[in-house]
């Protein structure tokens, strides 16, 4: 096995049996925030159980291991094309090894080969920086959360949503409430305002790459950000919609420009099995450090 | 938190109310999209299999064959229930089911179904394939796994204290109709 797929099957590994420190934290947070004695509470220890199980036992923390999504950050000069196969290698790999589930299904014919290749599987991002530095990100979306994605276009009549900041506000909100039960929470968010239909959910999902407690340094989305999560957590929704504070661990907004004749919002929502981690490679492909 | 026992009476079910946490223990029986369509369209459960007083979970659980010929089974979370929708009030009905486990909630026929007939919607923990899997003791048997494939068969599972909380009862009540209905009244108030 070459260092580089070693170190690629284990960041699938780690991806998927362990949650990343901040994800941790809001969830034992939001275990102190709810009620004694409510179902609310009980999901939420379940879940904690659940999440310390899958560390020890090395196991997938949820069998949906979703979509396997890479974001990598390449000097100038990096070999994509190689950087790929070996990616879609290591995923092959790590669906042998059970650290991912056969979870790949030709959308017209129906079959799961088991090997989680195909087309557009896995989804690979590059970006090429300044820096020397070779930074791999790897987020698994599971599918139930990816059903309750919504993508509005404004004005959003029913809403009463218009093309400004409050309109976006409203069908974000509508969003949370239409997810309820569905998906798996307390969720995350991650929003995008503009682009278009393609760009707006991919942007959407990159916020899935920022951590939990950070603050948008624009000041405006920082606002919303903050709003829509202190709102969502007063709707009473609750862990898998059984009624309670956590609604919501976390609110992530960019905007992208947009056509005059187009206002998308588009959402994605992440369940609580919040599948993130990264690393960095040095120049022999190790694991050099843990990104989350 | 209530000890609910396979089989199970209709006088249990009709005990049961929303929000009631329960831990259940017996035998259940995995069904999803394509046990249920079969079965509404008047397919017969295979011998040996009865759902009289039985648990129906919508799972597609991830099994591992042991050399002895036997599966352990090392993922069982729920799987989303509401596909089921147009055929579960009928099932009920028909094979005596007594309590359907799942995820995400269902529909009014189904709740009419539940009323009708003396059964529950039990939601387990979306996600938490770990711990439902150690409530796992046992895989008893599994059927259709030739036709439907592994995740759509049915598995005759054996289990012990395995966590999920009353969100549709017997008696016309549904938690989601509820937590629906009292999220979107906070929110107009909050627009
Ligand atoms: S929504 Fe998330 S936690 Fe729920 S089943 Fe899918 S991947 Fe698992």
């Amino acid at each position: 096995m070459s260092v580089l797929l070693e170190s690629l099957v284990e960041l699938i590994r780690r991806t998927s049996a362990e949650l990343p420190d901040d994800v941790n934290a809001a969830l034992v947070r939001s275990l102190e925030t709810e009620k004694k004695g409510t179902i609310a509470e009980s999901a939420l220890k379940i879940i904690e159980r659940n999440i310390e199980l899958a560390k020890r036992k090395s196991q997938p923390i949820c069998q949906d291991t979703g979509s396997v999504i890479f974001y990598v950050e390449c000097p100038v000069g990096t070999d994509q094309i190689t950087f790929e196969e070996t990616a879609r290698e290591a995923v092959k790999e790590a669906t042998k090894k059970g650290f991912l589930r056969q979870n790949s299904v030709d959308s017209i014919t129906g079959k799961n080969d088991g090997t989680n290749l195909g087309p557009g599987a896995p989804a690979m991002h590059f970006h090429q920086h300044r820096s020397s530095e070779l930074a791999v990100r790897l987020v698994l979306k599971g599918g139930g959360c990816e059903n309750v994605g919504a993508q509005y276009s404004l004005p959003a009549e029913k809403l009463h949503a218009n093309r400004d900041v409050d309109g976006c506000r409203k069908v974000i909100l509508d969003a949370v409430l239409q997810a309820q039960g569905k998906g798996c929470g307390p969720g995350i968010l991650g929003i995008c305002i503009g682009g278009d239909r393609a760009t707006g959910y991919e942007f959407s999902k990159q916020q899935f790459l920022r951590l939990l407690d950070d603050r948008n340094p624009d000041p405006q989305l920082d606002a919303l950000e903050q709003d829509i999560f202190k709102t969502a957590n007063e709707l009473g929704i609750g862990p898998m919609g059984f009624g309670g504070k956590t609604t919501l661990l976390g609110v992530k907004i960019c905007a992208a420009n947009r056509v005059p004749a187009s206002y998308f919002v588009s959402i994605s929502y992440m369940c609580w099995a919040y599948r993130r981690q990264g690393v960095v490679l040095n120049a022999n492909s190790e694991i050099e450090k843990w990104l989350y | 938190m209530l000890q609910l026992t396979t089989p199970i009476s209709e006088a249990a079910i009709r005990s049961l109310k929303v929000g009631d946490e329960v831990l259940i223990s017996g035998v259940v029986f995995t069904g999803r999209d394509a046990v249920h369509k079969y079965l509404h369209e008047g397919g017969a459960l295979p011998p040996g299999v009865s759902l009289q007083g039985g648990i129906i979970y919508h799972c597609g659980p991830v099994m591992m064959k042991q050399p002895d010929g036997t599966y352990q089974c090392t993922a069982a979370g729920p799987t989303t229930s509401i596909r089921e929708e147009p055929y579960q009030g009928q099932i009920i009905h028909d094979f005596g089911v007594r309590a359907v486990i799942g995820k995400g909630g269902m529909g009014d026929r189904t709740a009419e179904a539940c009323k009708d007939d003396g059964c529950v919607y039990l939601h387990a923990i979306g996600g938490a394939a770990q711990v439902l899997a150690e409530c796992v003791k046992k895989v008893r048997n599994v059927y259709f796994a030739e036709e439907f494939g592994s995740p759509e068969a049915i598995w005759e599972l054996e289990v012990a204290d395995f966590p999920a909380v009353v969100t549709i009862d017997a008696h016309g009540h549904s938690l989601h109709r509820e937590i629906m209905a009292a999220s979107k009244a906070e929110l107009e108030k909050r627009l």
